[in-house]
């Protein structure tokens, strides 16, 4: 059998760094959470913030430890797998993620060893630092890596010579074009996502009827999170469209399934595109809507899909659903935010029982439009795999399609079995939930159950301890 | 050649050499206390060893990052070379690492229910570190270059020497691992360490010798580089010294001290290191090219070494304020108090 090694490093790829980049956006989002909530806790010396915090810090160091040994991966496999890129490119992307692994690495990973086992042996104030840092260093890893994949969509400051890009202008290829939306796109994108998993949470706790204080705190917390940074989102998004328009428009026209570049672009509400026939099927579209939310003109025209080459567009079909995806989850989380506010101000937030159900159900949703959304920019770039240029068939390694097969089988079964049994471990820790057992096993070592007498109860009944009397839950989780 | 140009790459030839030492130092205890796990039967013996690294694991396990993102960034050529030649130990040792890294979470959640997650941790770190020798062991046999890229087959790595080279890692990272122990755990635990150190070191001089025979035979700069003079008047202290601080870690394991064992492994991990270094310099990916055939622009070098000189202090200092907050004894069951 013939293995393409180009198609099998790039989905070897794509498996690696979505299931990836779920836990940087988690705990990106998670460390600034556990921080607030830490300075809440140290500024009003209400024991719930902190019952709170010390609850998310065990999701947190779960999550943590999936995102580093998953970003290890990744911060070799340029090599291993795309090693033309990386010799291509080392000079001017290679020092943006040296300077993420010393300015933001090093913090976050140092920093999680007191804000986790800290608790007996520092004073709070500086456990509240250390969860600052771990906050601040997640966000800083965020601003690097992103940088060095926006120069990759929008490449500047460099100058290519025999073959290799060297850096000219530093300021630019940090500052590219597309840097500052992505990086303020994804950095929301975290904290809306995390919002969701913190309502949802909330809202399968009141359901339950348990840990009632906390659910509320975390449910106005989350509702109010939701409400102002799933809107600011969309305008996010927005702007970041418009860059895209500007600097790579054949993406923008797969994206609205846009093929003639002389018609005035229509919003393309649903359709099946079709690229031999360069049409969409079964098309609901706003006539345009397209050129208005683009140009700014009802009349105005940006380029379509006909207006470039065959050889360089990039999948329509994937790019133009991705995209549908994403938005239709950041409207639907725009309404959540609206539905809770207005709950919130009628004073039924707490016992709306519709809006707490649908709520219990919102945590995946975060994720799903995240990878949406890097499948929406890393398919609409190809075939380039740093835009204009090298080609992602010209970045690859050097190695037999046999090994990338091999190993490709290999991440796909562990990944399967390691993260799964991740997400089923971080349900059970939300099962227990922040008053149980898990926050008492926390004064000795973090998630560290094992008192004599815990153990010898969890034999005698066969149950975890921590699973109060209380109504059991239904675990959205599954 | 500019004086900068002769310079910069034998600066960060330096500091990623450094970053790999402390690396092998740092995640070397991690990783072998997880080897010794097998030999730890009871459930707390093995959560005291878990624990006695916890703290730690995350911000060890970084210095793997620098390493490899370190190369990349100064010597993108040599990354783009070396990650092809050892593509399947280098993958599978990350995926072994995957198992190593979540066993610290799972295991405690699973309980009791936690088997599965001592074997992951042992089996992973078992498997990292013996694929971290068979890279280094690869490496040094040296790799196939065509026209500045990869030109060998998917299993030029796998010979004799690379795999002695794994089982040597192995008992070397043990050794740590159990010279931590006797320096930070009491009771049984730390009898464990004691009991286990002596054969440890006396394997992990055996494999010391062997390489130090092996290389020099096999290739032959690298006995050129030894045995010519006046290199061999001025080399011989290393491996004298290597002997002697042997000698000394055998003693104060015998005598019941608790911190000389782990701190003499560990300046016997550096001077086996220096050794492999000086076989080697300046070449970076044997046998031809070198750390300024393979550099990265000095704009490049210079741009990430004006933040290194400022960060790399910092990371330092606050790594030792963590180790310095964990200092003492673990002791059985209680964790941190």
């Amino acid at each position: 059998m013939e293995f393409d090694p180009v198609t099998l490093a790039r989905i070897q790829f794509a498996f690696t760094v979505s299931f990836h980049i779920i836990f940087p956006a988690f705990t990106i989002g998670l460390s600034a959470y556990i921080a607030v909530l830490l300075l809440m806790w140290m500024r009003t010396g209400q024991e719930k913030y902190h019952r709170l915090a010390r609850f998310w810090t065990k999701i947190f160091a779960i999550s943590f430890a999936m995102g580093v040994v998953s970003g290890i991966v990744l911060s070799y496999q340029f090599g291993t797998n795309w090693s033309r890129f990386s010799e291509f490119s080392g000079n001017v992307i290679g020092p943006l993620i040296g300077y993420e692994v010393l300015m933001a690495f090093y913090l976050e990973a140092t920093f999680l060893g007191i804000l986790l086992f800290g608790w007996n042996r520092l004073p709070p104030w500086l456990i509240t630092l250390a969860s600052v840092l771990v906050a601040l260093g997640t966000a800083t890893s965020a601003f690097w890596i992103l940088s060095a994949n926006s120069w990759m969509q929008t490449p500047a400051g460099h100058e290519v010579r025999d073959g290799i890009a060297y850096p000219v202008d530093w300021l630019r290829v940090i500052f590219n074009p597309s840097f500052p939306y992505r990086f303020a796109h994804m950095l929301n994108a975290a904290y809306l996502t995390t919002a969701a998993v913190v309502l949802a949470v909330g809202a399968r706790y009141l359901l339950a009827g348990r840990h009632g204080e906390e659910s509320r705190t975390m449910l106005r917390m989350a509702v109010g999170m939701i409400a102002v940074s799933a809107p600011l989102q969309l305008v996010i998004g927005d702007l970041h469209g418009l860059n895209t328009l500007e600097h790579q428009p054949v993406k923008v026209a797969a994206m609205e399934g846009h093929w003639s570049g002389e018609e005035p672009g229509h919003l393309v509400l649903f359709g099946l595109p079709d690229e031999e026939e360069r049409t969409n099927h079964f098309e609901i579209a706003i006539p345009h809507l397209g050129s208005l939310i683009l140009t700014h003109d009802w009349d105005g025209t940006y380029p379509g899909m006909a207006d470039f080459p065959e050889d360089e567009w990039p999948p329509v079909v994937n790019v133009f659903f991705t995209f549908r995806l994403m938005v239709g989850i950041g409207l639907l989380l725009i309404a959540t935010g609206f539905w809770g506010l207005y709950l919130w101000w009628r004073g039924r937030l707490f016992d709306n029982s519709l809006f707490l159900r649908t709520a219990s159900y919102m945590w995946p949703l975060g994720f799903v439009a995240i990878v949406a959304g890097w499948f929406v920019t890393e398919q609409g770039r190809q075939p380039w795999l740093v835009h204009g240029l090298m080609r992602t068939v010209d970045g690859v390694s050097p190695v037999p399609g046999a090994s990338v097969a091999s190993t490709l089988a290999l991440f796909v079964f562990i990944y399967g079995v390691v993260f799964t049994m991740g997400i089923f471990y971080i349900n059970r820790l939300i099962n227990r939930g922040p008053m149980g057992e898990a926050i008492e096993a926390a004064a000795g070592l973090p998630n560290r159950p094992m008192s004599a007498a815990e153990e010898a109860a969890r034999e005698a009944t066969g149950r975890e301890p921590g699973e109060g009397p209380g109504r059991p839950l239904t675990a959205p989780k599954g | 050649m500019t004086a900068m140009e002769w310079y910069l790459p034998v600066i960060w030839a330096g500091l990623i050499g450094t970053a790999v030492a402390m690396y092998v130092i740092l995640d070397g205890f991690d990783l072998g206390i997880a080897i010794l796990f097998p030999f730890a039967r009871r459930e707390e013996e093995r959560d005291v060893m878990m624990n006695s690294v916890a703290p730690f694991w995350d911000g060890n396990e970084t210095w793997l990052v620098l390493g490899g993102g370190g190369l990349w960034v100064a010597f993108p050529l040599a990354y783009s070379i070396i990650m092809p030649a050892l593509y399947l130990p280098v993958i599978g040792m990350l995926l072994a690492l995957v198992f190593r890294g979540v066993a610290f979470e799972f295991r405690w959640i699973a309980k009791p229910r936690h088997r599965k997650w001592d074997i992951a941790f042992a089996g992973g770190s078992i498997i990292a570190s013996f694929l971290q020798g068979v890279i280094l062991g690869g490496l040094l046999q040296g790799v196939a270059v065509e026209d500045r890229q990869f030109a060998g087959g998917p299993f030029d790595w796998l010979t004799p020497f690379s795999i002695f080279v794994g089982l040597s890692v192995v008992t070397g990272y043990a050794l740590l691992g159990a010279t931590w122990l006797i320096m930070r755990t009491s009771g049984p635990v730390q009898d464990l360490g004691r009991r286990l150190a002596p054969t440890l070191l006396l394997v992990v001089m055996a494999a010391m010798v062997v390489i130090s025979l092996w290389t020099p035979l096999a290739i032959d700069r690298v006995a050129e580089r030894w045995f010519s003079t006046p290199n061999i008047f001025l080399l011989w202290p290393i491996p004298l010294a290597a002997v002697l601080v042997a000698y000394i870690v055998w003693r104060a394991i015998g005598q019941g001290r608790e911190a000389v064992p782990f701190f003499g492994t560990i300046v016997l991990f550096l001077l086996g290191y220096a050794g492999l270094v000086i076989s080697n310099v300046p070449y970076l990916v044997p046998p031809d090219l070198t750390f300024w055939d393979t550099a990265a622009a000095p704009a490049s070098q210079i741009f990430f070494l004006m933040g290194t000189i400022f960060l790399l202090p910092l990371v330092l200092g606050y790594t030792a304020f963590v180790y310095w907050v964990f200092r003492g004894k673990i002791a059985p069951g209680e964790g941190y108090h």
